[in-house]
């Protein structure tokens, strides 16, 4: 079970909002990429943050370039989980091998600053604040697989190839 | 029941009979980083624990989003791809050389091919009837690791194209409209499957264009037919043995059909901050700005090169406006000097850079300062791509960049033709 705060954007965040390209010199420095996360669409992200918190949006979250820094840095700041009405497909696959959650449910319900309980196994979100109720959308197997190993890499390091049905 | 084209190629790479919605695992035939996406594929590829890569050959770095570099740090970068490469024997494309999707299609795309590439714009080689799509540094560096991928074969969607453009009107403004219609992500996950006669009488630089901005409406891959057009385009790039006829099948199950009228359609731009924020460019007259683009892996070909240099040659830059070309490749460069197009732009005003993204992605080369606007071919505008979140982006043609460079303002560039 996962607990922590919501923080609340709206649709079509893009990998350029999340991890601005003026900072791609610092890709390669992730702790120092990581200090801009969002600062273009919620200044003060970074500092509000707290480890266990959620990044809830509307839909299409991610869209964009392939830049799976947006993925990672989102992660180093300590968010959970990702919660959005629909999220783009190369940062989608992304979130997940880097082992960050990306819940798809209806997040119109969930307000900025909500205390969240997310069950992952039972694939439901409660939000204490208002009492809404929701269910989280499927994912395929070998997602699931991925994220339960941690990411891609770890589920590589130990199955050594795809293990799909 | 027959198959789209997504799920034929699908099932030939995977080995067995995919139908959309499957999980296959699918044979790479090419996989490919740049460098703002290569580095870190390096490190996790390290991280895997798998040394080296599957086949050399079917691998390949692109340096081209900061080219050359702009400053240490991604200089840095650049070495470790470049050591990486020697040491694998893979075949690195160092700063000049272009965009790697312009290089992917001029040197390694082929029909039936399954594509993988470190860069949402991969999906240019659909036009080549390749299944090419964008995934993050840690799908690719399993991909050069184990020359395999899992894929969810998407469901299509199909664009049957009728009639031909109106002068002055371009793919580049059919796209805009498509991503209009459908909006940002009203193709996720989806394959945008092009077909009818429209596509017939289109050259594989429009096709290029096309398929290259499926992704702005979110599809995961934007796939036309391998036709005549095709063969001709493979031929010219000395891999015509690795032409195939390749068709969807007539009975193929698809999710949705849409038509578009080609006569219908007139010059198109996207404002900001949104490239499904269309609007025609005749609406957007008396907008001003203080720079134009022409270039990119959407815009930056010969044929793109042509039109501006046929609309600016014998005119002038207007004076508050920069105009800057960046060529999609060494190879197109060339060919844009021994045309003459490259002698008409500089006359006209325009500073050449060098092949590679240039300022498409805000890393060095014309960022905007702050409240400018650029008119720019590329096929992104969203807030801060260019480098300054107070900048405002606007996309269209190479014929609306080449008019606008000369009005000043947006304009329909068929009042210059
Ligand atoms: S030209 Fe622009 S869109 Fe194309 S690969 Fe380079 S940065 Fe990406």
């Amino acid at each position: 079970m996962l607990k922590g705060r919501a923080f609340k954007f709206g649709d079509n965040i893009s990998t350029d909002d999340i991890a601005p390209g003026r900072w791609f010199h610092l890709r390669s420095n992730l702790p120092e990429l990581a200090k801009h996360l969002l600062e273009d669409v919620h200044p003060g992200f970074t500092s509000g943050v707290r480890p266990g918190d959620f990044i809830v949006a509307g839909k299409n979250f991610g869209l964009g370039s392939s830049r799976e820094h947006a993925a990672v840095i989102i992660k180093m700041a300590g968010v959970a989980a990702i919660l959005a009405r629909s999220a783009a497909r190369i940062f989608f696959r992304n979130a997940i091998n880097v082992g960050l959650p990306v819940l798809i449910c209806d997040t119109d319900k969930i307000n900025d600053g909500d205390e969240l309980e997310v069950d992952l196994e039972g694939r439901k979100v409660k939000d204490i604040t208002n009492g809404a109720e929701l269910s989280i959308g499927k994912f395929p197997e070998v997602m699931l697989k991925i994220l339960d190993e941690g990411g891609l890499v770890p589920y590589i390091k130990k199955y050594k190839d795809f293990e799909i049905p | 029941m027959g198959k789209t084209l997504s799920e034929k190629i699908l099932s030939q790479k995977s080995g067995s009979d995919a139908r959309a919605g499957d999980i296959v695992v699918a044979q790479v035939d090419l996989a490919f980083v740049q460098d703002g996406t290569g580095p870190l594929a390096l490190r996790q590829l390290a991280e895997s624990g798998i040394e080296g890569v599957a086949d050399p050959k079917q691998v390949a770095f692109f340096l081209d989003h900061a080219s050359p570099s702009p400053n240490r740090e991604l200089s840095q970068d650049h070495a470790l791809l470049r050591h990486f490469a020697l040491k694998n024997g893979v075949q690195l494309w160092d700063i000049g050389e272009g965009v790697c999707h312009q290089l992917v299609v001029e040197s390694y795309a082929s029909p039936g091919e399954v594509i993988v590439g470190a860069d949402s714009h991969t999906v240019t080689a659909g036009a080549l009837a390749a299944f090419a799509t964008g995934m993050g540094s840690t799908d690719v560096a399993i991909a050069i690791a184990l020359g395999r991928t899992w894929l969810r074969v998407p469901e299509s969607f199909r664009v049957v194209l009728r009639g031909k453009f109106k002068k002055g009107v371009y793919a580049k403004d059919l796209i805009l409209h498509l991503i209009g219609k459908l909006g940002a992500d009203g193709a996720t996950y989806k394959a945008l499957e092009f077909c009818g006669r429209g596509v017939t009488g289109m050259g594989m630089s429009e096709r290029f264009t096309i398929a290259n901005m499926a992704v702005e409406a979110g599809a995961k891959v934007g796939l036309f037919p391998a036709d005549e057009t095709t063969r001709a385009y493979l031929e010219s790039r000395g891999r015509g043995e690795r032409f195939r006829l390749l068709r969807p099948d007539p009975d193929a199950n698809y999710e949705e059909t849409i038509e578009v009228d080609l006569e219908g359609l007139e010059p198109t731009v996207s404002m900001p901050h949104a490239v499904d924020n269309i609007v025609l460019a005749k609406e957007l007259k008396g907008e001003k700005v203080e720079q134009v683009f022409i270039g990119t892996c959407t815009n930056g070909r010969l044929e793109d090169l042509a039109v501006a240099a046929r609309i600016l040659k014998g005119k002038r830059r207007h004076p508050s406006v920069r105009l800057l070309v960046a060529p999609a490749s060494r190879g197109v460069l060339m060919e844009a000097m021994a045309a003459g197009y490259v002698k008409d732009l500089l006359e006209a005003g325009a500073a050449i850079l060098p092949p590679g993204c240039g300022p498409c992605v805000g890393i060095h080369q014309g960022v905007l300062g702050d409240g400018e606007r650029c008119l720019s071919t590329a096929n992104r505008n969203f807030r801060g791509r260019m480098g300054n979140p107070e900048g405002f982006i606007y996309l269209g043609s190479p014929a609306t960049a080449a008019a606008t460079a000369i009005a000043g303002e947006i304009i329909d560039p068929r009042e210059m033709m």
